[in-house]
């Protein structure tokens, strides 16, 4: 006996939305290994990693904070990946639009009010991470350069020249040489939606962000081409449909999220440009992109699951002298267990007699 | 003279990760498979090595785990891509953040840890001749490795039948099940191959090149190793002749830093990103030669039946 695949005739509904919880669960059995093997209870560890971070408000407003720019980010990505465009430097672009919102709230912080500054921030930096990716799509329609390598290796000049600003230009004058700006005003802070806590407004522009997603994707004509030229580039173009303006519009939505995403980190939890603006969240955003099967509600729910092993790692790393970087291993054997899993969606496992 | 001959040293030394990561990759696109784990590869390869190296005393033995390191790693992708039939791109994407994550997991233990590394060779009466011996016999025992590599790779794909065969899988899988080739089988040792060689490029990096643990310490060069094949249009010897121009690059912003050019640190290091966009552009606006040259299969699903 042995097992083949025999293909579907179509693909399979249930498959597509159980393989996320397959893939979960199989996730949470490699951290009981992973657990057991570092001579940790796994219940207490379990504990300590997915209930005790989410076991009061607080711990559910920073779900929902860190949540905010995953699903802020996947929602842009998948607009991409859905049209097989494929942006994976949204860390880069989510630095430029760090970069860029938080030029303008450290120049014109103390000029404008909120009311002004804040929009105008977010503005400059969907811009700067429009621009980032702008790159990409122009190397890509103009010299036909592959886009997963060009975006990629903008992560690291973006990485580069935020480091140069906050060294040089944009450092504190009064920060003792550490390299970092000044502190923003309150005027250039997102407010507050829960008191007491640190969730910030971002969380409401990333929710508006994936129903205008919604929206986009089912309801509007250009949506619909770049899902037909994901689903078949030959009848894209028999249809007319422009692989350019596919090109572009897939790399521009995914860096226009990712630059808002940079802003409400910059003017959120940070209050400042750091060296670093992001524990890897335009990475780990690819992953709920994925898991969230490029779907806008999906992107939702799994951006909250990315969330939860962010502040698990965090949680590990003080109460279970685990390094926080658990957070990364669990990330890629999640997708890892997904892209496995996936095999049941166009594919019916079946035993067959052994061909002698 | 001699200050040329410590140029092509060092220049030899920067480019060989590349040319280890990118000729194993070389191989394993040429039998039709994408594989964009090579980052993730390269950093679980590294930290296998140093481990091994920091605990054993032993940097041929960390080499040597490194390598299998790579190798193992490599077979998950392989599972996932040619067994249950995923796509190359997504599961190549998830194998770099695998790697970068648990390499960082299992590496923290060991960031400040100072080992004996490998040596650059010093064989008496040789390595001290003038010139000759700076430019022949001074060099890491890997760098030579390295080029032995390149020699074996291009016999192989070239000189062999199943070099032939390999080449015969990348570009029509169907026609190779046909004649009888068992296509599945070839990928998986292509693309093991691959993990292998992207393992002994991380591992010249932890255990001979720097030598230490840093996260993150290939710094993209995995990455600039896939852009490098396309790059050298899928040709060993141009894989060479780019992973040496890439080392240059590197070392040109060491040099300057050192000689305290007044270009801040910063902007230097951007170089060899900035250099790499620039080539593949340059390199990818002849689509006709692109398509003549790649492998025909390259990066699509195979399913037998």
């Amino acid at each position: 006996m042995r097992v083949v695949l025999e293909a579907r005739p179509r693909p399979s509904h249930v498959a597509i939305w159980t393989a996320p919880l397959v893939a979960t669960l199989a996730t949470l059995c490699v951290g009981f290994v992973v657990f057991e093997a570092f001579g940790k209870n796994p219940l207490a560890a379990f504990d300590a990693f997915f209930v005790a971070p989410i076991a009061n408000l607080y711990g559910i407003a920073e779900l929902l904070l860190k949540a905010s720019p995953l699903m802020l980010i996947a929602t842009g990505l998948a607009i991409g990946y859905r049209a097989n465009v494929w942006n994976i430097g949204a860390e880069g672009q989510l630095t430029l639009g760090a970069i860029t919102g938080g030029t303008l709230a450290l120049v014109f912080g103390d000029a404008w009010p909120a009311a002004a500054l804040l929009p105008a921030m977010f503005i400059a930096g969907a811009v700067g991470g429009m621009l980032w990716a702008a790159i990409p799509a122009f190397l890509r329609t103009r010299f036909n350069a592959n886009e997963i390598l060009t975006s990629l290796m903008l992560v690291y000049v973006a990485t580069l020249f935020l480091s140069w600003l906050v060294h040089g230009p944009l450092r504190d004058p009064q920060g003792y040489n550490f390299p970092q700006s000044k502190l923003f005003g309150d005027n250039a802070m997102l407010p507050i939606l829960l008191p007491q806590t640190r969730l910030n407004a971002s969380f409401a522009l990333a929710l508006a962000i994936v129903g205008v997603a919604w929206l986009f994707v089912r309801r509007h004509i250009v949506g619909f081409e770049m899902r037909v030229a994901g689903l078949s580039a030959g009848a894209a173009t028999y249809a007319g449909i422009s692989w350019r303006r596919t090109i572009w519009l897939g790399m521009l939505a995914g860096g226009a999220c990712a630059g808002l995403a940079g802003v409400g980190e910059a003017a959120g939890p940070i209050g400042q440009l750091l060296p670093s603006m992001s524990p890897g969240y335009g990475f780990a955003a690819i992953i709920v992109a994925f898991v969230g099967r490029l779907h806008p509600l999906g992107i939702a729910l799994a951006s909250l699951l990315m969330s939860l092993l962010y502040l698990g790692g965090e949680s590990a790393q003080v109460n279970l002298a685990l390094p926080s970087a658990v957070t990364g291993l669990f990330q890629g054997t999640l997708l890892f267990f997904l892209l496995a899993a996936d095999v049941l969606v166009n594919y019916r496992p079946r035993m067959v007699a052994s061909a002698s | 003279m001699e200050t040329f001959a410590q140029i092509v040293v060092l220049t030899l030394a920067a480019g060989t990760p590349l040319v280890l990561a990118a000729l194993g990759e070389l191989v394993v696109e040429k039998s039709g498979v994408l594989n964009l784990g090579v980052e993730g590869m390269m950093l679980v390869g590294a930290i296998a090595s140093f481990i091994v190296a920091a605990k054993t005393n032993a940097p041929w033995l960390g080499v040597a785990v490194g390598a299998l390191a790579g190798a193992l790693l490599s077979q998950i992708f392989a599972v996932i891509v040619l067994s249950l039939r995923a796509n190359q791109v997504a599961t190549g994407l998830a194998l770099s953040l695998f790697g970068i994550g648990l390499s960082a997991f299992i590496g923290r233990p060991f960031m400040s840890v100072v080992i004996e590394g490998i040596k650059p060779l010093a064989i008496p009466g040789l390595s001290t001749l003038p010139v000759a011996g700076k430019l022949v016999f001074s060099h890491n025992p890997l760098v030579y490795l390295s080029i032995g590599l390149f020699l074996v790779v291009q016999w192989f794909l070239y000189k062999t039948r199943s070099g032939l065969v390999l080449r015969a899988v990348g570009e029509s899988p169907q026609s190779a099940n046909a004649v009888g080739y068992p296509v599945i089988a070839i990928r998986y040792a292509a693309v093991l191959f691959g993990g292998a060689c992207a393992g002994l490029a991380g591992a010249f990096l932890a255990v001979a090149y720097t030598p230490s643990w840093v996260e993150g310490m290939t710094a993209g060069r995995g990455w600039i190793a896939l852009a490098l094949v396309v790059f050298a249009s899928w040709k060993p010897w141009r894989v060479m002749v780019g992973a040496y121009l890439f080392g240059s690059v590197t070392l040109a912003q060491f040099q300057a830093q050192a000689a305290g050019v007044a270009v801040p640190s910063q902007l230097l290091a951007m170089l060899p990103y900035v250099a790499t966009i620039v080539v593949l552009a340059i390199i990818s606006r002849d689509a006709t030669m692109i398509r003549l040259n790649a492998p025909a299969s390259l990066g699509k699903p195979y399913h037998p039946e």
